[in-house]
């Protein structure tokens, strides 16, 4: 049958290949739904856990929470590092069409640093385009109702707020608390990147630094349904909230921290307080100082150059890593150490002729008093400072077991207090001179060593650890200036266990009381004579005077018609002498001598800490509780 | 003669009733389709009525549309067909000459409408393939193969040209469902399947970047997962999360979050298995096989050879529609626009399904009419 022929149309048979042909179709059909229905299954029962998974990671943001900085107070609460409530501007570049235009227009309404601008782009390269990233810190109030008004001009800026760290007492504390500032890349290797994941600011230096552990507390996290643009939709249950860090309570008396800090009158210089019985520092000054709250959130780069660039130097925290010539407050050093090892007894005498020589050498080493002092014994040595008898002592210790003595009361070594960047300051040794300048030691310099000039370099935490060494008979207690740690608001804040105390330097009494009868010859008759007048306690002090340019120098011919310039004046004190309370240092780094400039500051740090009134209660209290046992004593 | 008009409203009344125009149970099936439609799609849109109300309207005037062509005898659609398929492709080359739309070229824009021409060539390319073989002697012969490949080409060729590969496929597969009905010998049917196989290396140069990088994707979604992959990976993710019983309606996060691109229209199958799970979506793929069934129980049914295969012809590519649809959603098969039959968002696939339905319903009204 050839096919142009138009056939005939078999109708019934059609209809019976159709129907086969339609069964064939539906058998496809189900096979392929079932099919269909097997990938579903597949899908959602075989891998729905791959699936919740992945479904739930897209949309939930684990967001870290910060903890909120502990506080830190004085030893009697008074609040020295706060948090308070401030606002910032934060810009989410991902809602940002123009940068730079925007920046710009920005800029008519809220002031911009070309600083904020630049750390802004460049916490930007960082992060990701839908995280905000501040802009800038700290706005006033009035640049926040601004911006409020042209908010609508600036998608993708928003006011957050934030707490900030706040040091109400500025500069007075600069140097002990330290300061916060912005995590840096020092910072992020040094800290736990998990525990500071929603943190900004970390501890830079002073307490806030050292403690850091402490204050910045336990962060939380809190889970947040994101879309797929990354925007927050809402906030889902199943977070855990931030636990805040430790309040800290300083051994520092504020009181007595700012009467030494006014006492100084700008000069520069550094002042140690500490309680010899316990090694509580009680106020610990170095002027001049700065304002650390710029610090937080990012000075200003020409301040800080301003601050940098300062010749006295207001960033060197002085009492910390200060280095001076200890003159001749080394004297009651000395003189212990000659007691102790067998070479002096106190009523040893010297003679005092005005100059000094070691035999066989020419060269003259002087006494302050032209023509001498005469004949001293021990305690007149200490009180007039006569150098001819701590020159002759050194030379018989000789410089081995000076610099070993030396060790026993701190010197050469950072006093290990809480704070970083201590410095050792330099005690002189055969040893230290031959890696220091590989040269020989000479008999001069153990001469001049016993005056404390030479190579002596000490800092003022570490005169004022011997001399509270010296005021607790010889017991070093390491100094510490954390006292209480408060955690949780609510709780009593609790005493921390202060370093234990090491055994004492001092094998025999008598020496320690030779030492002490000499310190308070030094402020009864001596050097610092008139100190103690109106003071309820009887004072034991040295004052010194170091030369700071060596005579040679042009420095000091240029300077040598100004003696205030010219010397580095210190004083030295503990009271009550028998039993001490308080030691005091008092380093100036420029001034007549150590009585006259150095002395009054420690005196006025003297009143401000056992004031007349307070001495005169416990004098009350002790007469009561005398008479007590007085009739006691009289009824049997 | 007022009373004799208002007689014979009564009685056509009547008649209608006892006789409807329409088949019930295939009726039911598409309103619970439609129902489920509309209710995904208010989740899906986040409870957005605008949405939901646009749809339920074309959804009025499709079924409007279905009720009406409903009352079409098959007889008058046999003899439009050669018209309405020359007008079809007429708008096609239109389409190609002055149509818009993003990229491709699909839209015709009447002033007062803007539609695919291509969705017209849904309906009148099974009528043109059924009117053709009708007149021929079944089984097919080469010869009468032949016509009918050009037939389903010059459509399926403009429309691919668009380009729109995936309608032009789909069009492609329901002429194609004509031809297997009519009783094409299984061994022509493995030497064209063969053929097409062989053509596939050469078909793939003529495809453009975006459409091999679909195919690609398929094969390793995760080479670029937020990209080329996102849309398989995101919506294997929906339909994974959704596991046995589902999120819940509206509990559907990948849509409200907009991970899932595309949830109201393309991949709006996505979305229900998400919210309903396995049991939601072998019960909506159930009721698929069941509207399917019935379809082709009326295809069965017809008294002409016209009314069976296009009746068959429509029924089998609604089945298309489904499988391609689930199997892109699922990763089986590359991105192609297919949406799920009167669920995804968008008026022309409602309206041209709807007025297939109708095709459908004029056919079962008509089973026990002779036809010349």
């Amino acid at each position: 049958m050839a096919s142009w022929l138009r056939p005939l149309k078999d109708t019934r048979l059609e209809a019976l290949v159709f129907r086969r042909r339609a069964l064939a179709g539906f058998l496809i059909i189900g096979a392929s739904l079932v099919a269909l229905g097997a990938r579903f299954a597949w899908l959602q029962v075989s891998r729905h856990d791959e699936f919740s998974l992945r479904s739930d990671s897209n949309r939930i943001v684990t967001r870290p929470l910060a903890p909120g900085r502990g506080l830190i107070y004085d030893r009697k609460g008074v609040l020295l590092a706060d948090n308070v409530a401030a606002f910032r501007l934060e810009v989410t570049p991902e809602q940002v069409k123009d940068m730079d235009k925007m920046l710009a227009a920005l800029r008519d309404v809220v002031p911009l640093s070309d600083d904020d601008v630049a750390r802004f782009n460049a916490l930007r390269r960082n992060k990701h385009s839908y995280q905000s990233v501040p802009l800038r810190l700290k706005l006033s109030e009035e640049e926040i109702a601004r911006f409020a008004v042209n908010r609508w001009a600036f998608p993708g800026v928003d006011v957050v707020p934030y707490l900030t760290r706040s040091y109400p007492l500025g500069q007075e504390f600069a140097h002990v608390v330290g300061y916060v500032g912005r995590m840096d890349e020092g910072d992020l290797a040094r800290l736990d990147k998990g525990d500071y994941a929603g943190t900004t600011h970390a501890g830079k230096t002073g307490i806030e630094r050292y403690y850091e552990d402490r204050l910045h507390g336990e962060p939380g996290y809190e889970q947040v349904e994101v879309n797929a643009d990354h925007r927050p939709m809402r906030v889902l249950e199943g977070g855990v909230a931030p636990q805040p860090g430790e309040n800290l309570y300083l051994t520092i008396d504020a009181h007595l921290q700012e009467v030494a800090e006014a006492a100084f009158e700008g000069r520069a210089g550094a002042a140690m307080a500490v309680d010899p019985r316990n090694g509580e520092v009680l106020a610990m000054v170095s002027v001049p100082s700065f304002d650390p709250n710029p610090f937080v959130n990012g000075i200003a780069s020409a301040d800080y150059a301003a601050l940098l660039n300062d010749p006295d130097k207001p960033l060197l925290n002085r009492a910390l890593r200060g280095g001076y010539a200890p003159g001749s407050t080394m004297k009651p050093f000395m003189a212990l150490g000659g007691l102790e090892l067998g070479l002096r007894k106190p009523e040893d005498t010297v003679l005092s002729v005005g100059e000094f020589h070691i035999p066989g050498q020419s060269r003259a080493y002087r006494d302050d008093k032209r023509g001498g002092h005469g004949r001293v014994d021990l305690v007149q040595a200490i009180a007039q400072s006569v150098n001819t008898y701590f020159y002759s002592l050194a030379l018989d210790m000789g410089i081995d077991r000076l610099s070993t003595f030396m060790t026993k009361l701190g010197f050469g070594k950072p006093t290990g207090i809480d704070l970083v960047g201590e410095s050792g300051g330099v005690l002189p040794s055969q040893e230290w001179k031959r890696g220091r300048f590989n040269e020989p030691w000479y008999p001069g310099e153990t001469v001049i060593a016993g005056i404390g000039q030479g190579y002596w370099v000490v800092t003022p935490l570490q005169l004022v650890q011997a001399t509270a060494i010296v005021a607790d008979q010889g017991v070093p207690h390491p100094l510490h200036l954390l006292r209480a740690v408060q955690s949780g608001i609510d709780s009593k804040p609790k005493l921390v266990d202060p370093p234990a105390a090491k055994p004492s330097v001092i094998k025999n009494p008598a020496d320690w009381r030779a030492v002490q009868q000499g310190m308070i010859a030094v402020v009864a008759s001596g050097t610092a004579r008139g100190l103690n007048d109106r003071f309820p306690y009887v004072i034991a002090g040295k004052t010194g005077t170091a030369e700071r340019y060596s005579r040679t120098t042009e420095e000091w011919t240029m300077i040598s018609s100004s003696p205030i310039e010219r010397h580095q004046v210190l004083f030295e004190a503990f009271t009550p002498a028998d039993d001490a309370r308080i030691a005091v240092i008092v380093a100036l780094e420029a001034g007549r001598s150590g009585a006259h400039d150095a002395a009054p500051i420690a005196r006025k740090m003297l009143d401000a800490w056992l004031p007349i009134d307070q001495a005169e209660q416990e004098r009350r209290a002790a007469e009561t509780s005398g008479d007590a046992s007085a009739a006691n004593a009289g009824q049997p | 003669m007022f009373d004799e008009l208002i007689a014979n409203l009564r009685y056509r009344l009547i008649a209608s009733l006892r006789k409807p125009r329409f088949d019930l149970p295939l009726l039911c099936g598409l309103l619970l389709l439609m129902g489920v439609g509309l209710a995904t799609l208010y989740s899906a849109s986040d409870l957005d009525r605008g949405t939901v109300g646009a749809q339920a309207l074309r959804f009025a005037l499709g079924f409007a549309l279905m009720l009406l062509i409903a009352r079409v005898s098959p007889l008058m659609l046999r003899n439009w067909t050669p018209w309405l398929y020359a007008g079809s492709v007429l708008l096609l080359v239109a389409v190609a000459l002055l149509g818009e739309g993003r990229g491709a070229h699909r839209w015709l824009d009447l002033g007062f409408v803007r539609f695919q021409p291509s969705e017209m060539l849904k309906l009148t390319m099974p009528m043109m393939v059924a009117w053709y073989l009708n007149g021929r002697p079944l089984p097919p012969g080469w010869i009468t193969l032949g016509v009918v490949g050009v037939l389903i080409l010059i459509p399926v060729g403009l429309i691919a040209e668009q380009p729109d590969l995936g309608t032009a496929l789909l069009i492609a597969a329901s002429g194609a469902f004509g031809v297997f009905l009519s009783g094409l010998a299984w061994w022509r049917i493995g030497a064209l399947l063969g053929a097409f196989a062989a053509a596939i290396p050469v078909g793939w140069h003529f495809l453009h970047d975006y459409q091999r990088n679909r195919v690609l994707t398929l094969l390793d979604p995760e080479a670029d997962p937020l990209g080329n992959g996102w849309h398989i990976i995101q919506s294997q993710i929906a339909v994974g999360s959704g596991g046995l019983w589902g999120k819940g309606w509206h509990h559907a996060t990948q849509s409200r979050l907009d991970f899932l691109p595309e949830h109201t229209t393309d991949f709006i199958f996505s979305v229900f298995a998400e919210e309903w799970g396995l049991i939601g979506v072998l019960l909506l793929l159930a009721l698929y096989a069941f509207i399917i069934a019935r379809c082709l129980w009326i295809a069965a049914n017809a008294k002409d050879t016209y009314a069976r295969l296009l009746s068959g012809a429509i029924s089998m590519a609604l089945f298309v529609y489904v499988i391609v649809n689930g199997g892109m959603i699922t990763g089986l098969l590359p991105v192609v626009g297919v949406p799920l039959p009167l669920v995804s968002y968008g008026g022309t696939s409602a309206v041209s399904l709807l007025a297939g339905f109708g095709v459908l319903m004029s056919i079962h009204a008509h089973r026990k009419l002779l036809i010349a």
